[in-house]
């Protein structure tokens, strides 16, 4: 069905954080560390103070009172030491926006005692260690069978690496807050984010606030990917600096500053080696991962966790280092873990079938696992084999010759190439309430719909659940004050707020009036199976023979996710996280300055994400999976499953355009021409 | 941004007269007010010259005088400019974006500045936008910098299509300033950085470009193209305005001139002097692009700009023989 | 400091404004008209998409005392009244938007681009009007990014209205 909230997007009448009108409203800027590790020596704000429109000039040199200092990402000025280049050091508060801005940027005098930085990912590098788990609770390494014997006895090896940059997710609307303290001390915080509930926990804790003090409203979100999943700074930042001045307080994080401030996907370089014997069952797999975090937080992306998932093989090892660098705490960004995990592994997967001399189509069939290969619990479905055969199919791989480097269409070699994706199935627990009030259904819960559809598609189930028409359903989202909710990431948004939902209208329907819900012990007894949705990417390319320019006129992917909700919005994310995938492999990076230790391209115009122009004909479609052991809707999240195997199915196809392997994202022109 | 003072001119005179230390003339803004923003460009006072009469494309003899206040769209969407000077066209389309491409002026499009991202970023060094401050990018990212004609002090490119396209059809700037009229040839407006990476141009302090001349079109094909990281709205890694005129397979004329490699669009007169008289042949043609390209001092970081310079510079000419 | 008049659909409004002030804060903070979006304050992401005198432009880059007495049109006067603009109901028929953020930037770039025929970068023959191709219209809408990944939905509503 068409968006509920469509209307109001297209009107401009939807409001986002930054948007909402206030009395008397003062606006923040944010000072950034011009230096990647040291410390403020002086801090001399009296020329921002005498400029005329500025309110108040915020910094570790009189630091506010916090109630947690536990995230040092989000305690602000409360230490002299500086972590990475960009870091928040100091802001300013003023009238307007452009006084607040040029005074933050010329009139704060800040000195630094800078000390040697280090941002550059190495696998020899010294810190490297072994985290206790990895995001969000995988264990960092596991082992099962004996890898050594596995790749001595295989008739066909693979022993290669593969490596992602840093990436930023970039979502179009910046990361914005407003505070107003009310007359009683409550906070009400329009804020840009992915949950409202988590973050009214957070902002509370962080303050020294009980969480009923504090209201997050966020009915819109301008996109997140995982970068507005947890409290920014520009949510303490609003608060602290309306605290200041005594009126309400308005931020938006400028683009450049986003790329400092709101996390990054880490780089990863991944060592995958695996073993075949001649028919190509895979006698043993490695997946050895080393990443990055800041030196104030650690976050270890689970990026080796989908190989512990997807083939049968009587040996396996994976692991994850981590080393700690002068750089931003890294974070969520779309498939965390998959996304640069499934580049890996299926590229090695390609390399294989390639070296075997087998259809990577049949290689990946061969080596179908009958349970989830290292936890031995069965599939609570599992239709990977009938997405890569539906998608051979409508992709017409059947007559593909896979001779790289043989097909010349005028200047343009062309290819093409496949690769699984897969993505875990997950729920949380959440709260919902469900009442009739003026002869229509009101459905409330604090979910979020950062673009995902999931006011639309809570309207779906809360209609199908109740047998109404959607129009009498009203779905109120996106407030804290409303019954507590997951937030949206993770691709658990539907099966957790959908999960309430269906038993709030169930509740209803029994006593008339009203019902509520909490799911928490269904939740928790979610066992006894492995939950994953499945799919099979195809990508067909062309490359310029003589500069090495990429183009992809055709992307398809085939999925299996359970009951999918509402097919036009389905389609949309499959193939919105497919577009960003086609970015993954082409374009996006982002470049460190090892001398300053800054992110160097942090705009719109050097970090390039796909244009319309980039993209041509994406096409997703889904077969029909009835799985009884999600959750009530038979749903499997669909967020992210599309970004994951996009950028190895295109960099599979290239490969056998030019015979040329790529193992260095992104495939640029300067690394085909060399 | 610090605060200026804002005052439109009516005629060049007006802007002259306005013109002050600190002052800077607005065009379209699209660069400036971006710069401005950064707070890489810090003016005192802005004169707007966008209303100066200068907004019209004529017949100027056999060629063209395209107004330095014409939009770029504007500029792109001329019949005689479609016509006649296709090549033009196409590299002022291949700019920016249509939005941009509507406010941009064609002189602000000649005077916009480096993409080089350490002069855009204040939090950095750069001989550019603070002299004797150092050159960042030399020992760092330099992967989108020049390849010819850069110094010790800078490695900036200057990012303009339309400016690359204007250096092969000879085009001549027409600047008024405060010690008269004057015209400079194309290429010739911009500099190579040399020991003054501040100076983009060969203009003096408060000179305003008023227009843009056409010599007639050079007999032969021309195109205009641009390799860039992805597949629109991006600045050139390399690009090409070429022009060829062949009579019996012998190259009669040539134009080249290459975008995205130096700190002024690139007239590759090594080639021209290898193709004219030259048989128009991918032999000769590669002949050439290396001939230009034994003058290229790529840095570690961008070294892959010579190779697709001489393939683009195969390509294109190979496409314009008959 | 400088008085601003501008045409803001179809109503005159006069504002006391910083020079500095883009067109764009003008629109959002002074008049409310926050419809219109920035994403990125360069010109680097089309999300500040208006009509200035009836062709697109970003109003990030615009300064507003620099546009004193143009016509501006955003995306809250695109539609006729009450009735929505042909694109804004194709964009919401064909799902062309997720998070809604690029959405009035892409709908103003589309009206803009409509309207202005000619040629493209990507056309063979500079000297015709050719027809409104996917392929053209992906190549003319990009000055307006899309994080979510709407293009192919996007470019599906454009071409519908312009048939």
């Amino acid at each position: 069905m068409n968006r509920v909230e469509g209307r109001d997007k297209v009107t401009g009448r939807a409001r986002y954080a930054y948007e909402y009108p206030a009395e008397d409203v003062a606006y923040a800027y944010a000072v950034q560390s011009p230096i990647a590790h040291g410390r403020i020596r002086s801090i001399d704000a009296s020329e921002a103070l005498a400029t005329p429109g500025v309110l108040a000039v915020l910094s570790s040199a009189d630091p506010p009172a916090l109630g947690s200092r536990d995230d040092a990402e989000l305690a602000l000025f409360q230490t002299h030491e500086v972590a990475y280049h960009g870091q928040i050091v100091a802001a300013v508060v003023a009238t307007t926006s452009e006084t607040a801005r040029e005074a933050a940027q010329y009139a704060v005098r800040i000195e630094y005692d800078a000390e040697p930085h280090h941002v550059r990912l190495r696998t020899d590098h010294c810190g490297l260690y072994r985290p206790d788990k990895v995001n969000p609770a995988f264990p960092t390494d596991t082992e099962q069978g004996d890898v050594a014997a596995g790749l001595a006895r295989a008739a066909v090896t693979i022993d290669a690496t593969y490596t992602t940059p840093t990436e930023h997710n970039n979502p179009m609307e910046p990361h914005a807050s407003m505070a107003v303290w009310e007359e009683n001390g409550d906070l009400t915080l329009f804020d840009s984010i992915q949950g409202a509930s988590d973050d009214r926990d957070t902002i509370a804790s962080v303050l020294g606030l009980p969480p009923e003090r504090v209201r997050v409203i966020s009915p819109h979100v301008g996109g997140g990917f995982g970068s507005k999943g947890t409290t920014r700074p520009n949510a303490i930042l609003a608060a602290l600096a309306a605290r200041a001045v005594g009126r309400p307080v308005k931020i938006a994080l400028t683009r450049q500053q986003m790329f400092d401030v709101t996390g990054y996907r880490t780089p990863t370089i991944q060592r995958v080696r695996l073993g075949a014997d001649a028919a190509g069952r895979l006698t043993a797999i490695t997946h050895d991962v080393v990443e990055q975090s800041s030196t104030i937080k650690e976050f270890a992306e689970q990026t080796a966790t989908p190989t512990r998932v997807m083939y049968a093989a009587p040996a396996r090892r994976t692991t994850h280092r981590l080393v700690r660098l002068h750089v931003p705490t890294p974070a969520w960004m779309r498939a965390p873990g998959e996304a640069p995990g499934m580049w890996a592994l299926e590229s090695a997967m390609d390399e294989l079938a390639i070296a075997a001399g087998i259809d990577p189509i049949e290689l990946r069939v061969l080596n179908e696992p009958a349970v989830e290969p290292e936890s031995g619990l069965p599939f609570s479905s599992r239709n990977l084999v009938a997405c890569l055969r539906e998608g051979a199919r409508r992709f017409g791989w059947a007559n593909r010759d896979p001779e790289p480097g043989i097909r010349l269409e005028g200047r343009w070699l062309t290819g093409t190439g496949v690769a699984a994706s897969t993505y875990p199935a997950r729920r949380r627990p959440s709260r919902a309430s469900a009442a009739v009030e003026d002869g229509d259904f009101v459905i409330r819960i604090a979910a979020a719909d950062i673009g995902t559809g999931a006011r639309t598609v809570l309207t779906g189930i809360a209609a199908q659940t109740l047998g109404s028409p959607a129009e009498r359903v009203r779905v109120e989202i996106g407030d804290s004050a409303l019954p507590r909710a997951s937030l949206a990431g993770g691709s658990m948004g539907t099966a957790s707020w959908g999960s309430a939902v269906v038993r709030a209208c169930e509740a209803l329907l029994k006593n008339g009036a009203e019902g509520t819900a909490d799911t928490t012990e269904d939740v928790e007894s979610d066992s006894g199976f492995a939950r994953h949705a499945f799919g099979a990417q195809f990508a067909e390319v062309r490359v310029d023979i003589d500069t090495g320019e990429v183009r992809v006129p055709r992307l398809l992917g085939v999925f299996a996710a359970g009951r999918v909700l509402d097919e036009k919005l389905g389609r949309s994310q499959f193939i919105g996280g497919m577009t960003m995938g086609l970015g993954m492999a082409l374009m996006e990076e982002t470049v460190v300055d090892e001398r300053s230790g800054a992110f160097l391209n942090h705009d719109l115009a050097q970090y390039h994400i796909a244009t319309c122009a980039d993209v041509r004909d994406i096409e997703a479609v889904w077969i029909e999976e009835e799985d009884p052991h999600l959750n009530p809707m038979g749903a499997k999240g669909i967020g992210e499953i599309g970004i994951v195997g996009t950028a190895a199915a295109i960099a599979n196809a290239v490969y056998h355009a030019t015979g040329r392997r790529i193992r260095d994202l992104p495939i640029t022109p300067p690394k085909l021409l060399g | 941004m610090r605060p200026f003072s804002y005052s439109r001119a009516t005629d060049a005179r007006d802007a002259l007269e306005r013109f002050q230390p600190g002052t800077m003339y607005l065009g379209g803004g699209t660069n400036l007010v971006d710069l401005m923003r950064l707070g890489v460009a810090r003016p005192d006072s802005l004169v707007d010259v966008t209303r100066l009469p200068y907004d019209t494309v004529e017949a100027a003899g056999d060629g063209l005088r395209i107004g330095a206040a014409v939009r770029n769209s504007d500029l792109a969407m001329h019949p005689v400019v479609r016509e006649r000077y296709p090549m033009l066209a196409r590299a002022v389309l291949s700019g920016a974006s249509g939005q941009v491409r509507n406010m941009a002026t064609v002189a602000g499009n000649l005077l916009q500045r480096t993409r080089c991202p350490y002069f855009q970023d204040i939090s950095h060094p750069c001989n550019k936008r603070r002299p004797a401050s150092g050159c960042p990018a030399i020992d760092g990212d330099h992967s989108g910098l020049a390849v010819f004609g850069h110094s010790e002090h800078c490695v900036a490119t200057h990012p303009s299509d339309m400016a690359v396209a204007l250096a092969a059809l000879d085009a001549r700037v027409h600047v008024t300033g405060p010690a008269g009229d004057r015209v400079v040839p194309m290429p010739g407006l911009h500099r190579l950085p040399d020991g003054e990476p501040e100076r983009d141009t060969v203009l003096a302090a408060g000179e305003l470009i008023t227009a843009v001349e056409l010599p007639p079109p050079p007999a032969g094909a021309s195109h205009y193209r641009k390799v860039r990281e992805r597949a629109s709205f991006a600045f050139a890694l390399v690009s090409v305005a070429a022009v060829l005129d062949v009579a019996d397979g012998v190259v009669r004329d040539c134009r080249l001139a290459l975008g995205g490699v130096a700190h002024a669009p690139w007239r590759a007169e090594l080639a021209e002097a290898e193709l004219r008289g030259a048989p128009a042949t991918q032999e000769d043609f590669s002949r050439a692009a290396e001939a230009e390209l034994s003058r290229a001092r790529p840095l570690p970081r961008n070294a892959y700009k010579v190779p697709l310079a001489r393939n683009l510079i195969v390509r294109t000419l190979q496409e314009l023989v008959p | 400091m400088a008085e601003i008049t501008l045409q803001v659909n179809g109503a005159q409004r006069s504002v006391s404004a910083d020079t500095r002030t883009s067109l764009l804060d003008l629109l959002r903070e002074h008049l409310d008209l926050t419809g219109t979006k920035k994403g990125c304050d360069h010109g680097q992401c089309g999300a500040c998409t208006v009509l200035i005198d009836g062709r697109r432009a970003n109003s990030c880059l615009a300064l507003a005392v620099a546009w004193d007495g143009a016509e501006i049109t955003t995306v809250e006067g695109l539609g006729d009244g009450a009735e929505p603009h042909p694109l804004q109901t194709a964009f919401m028929d064909f799902d062309a938007f997720q998070c809604g953020y690029c959405t009035p930037g892409q709908l103003c770039s589309a009206a803009g681009m409509l309207a202005e025929g000619g040629p493209s970068a990507v056309t063979a023959d500079l000297t015709g009007d050719p027809p409104l191709t996917a392929e053209e219209i992906r190549e003319r809408m990009n000055g307006n990014l899309c994080r979510c990944g709407a293009y192919v939905n996007i470019v599906a509503a454009i071409e519908d209205v312009s048939r």
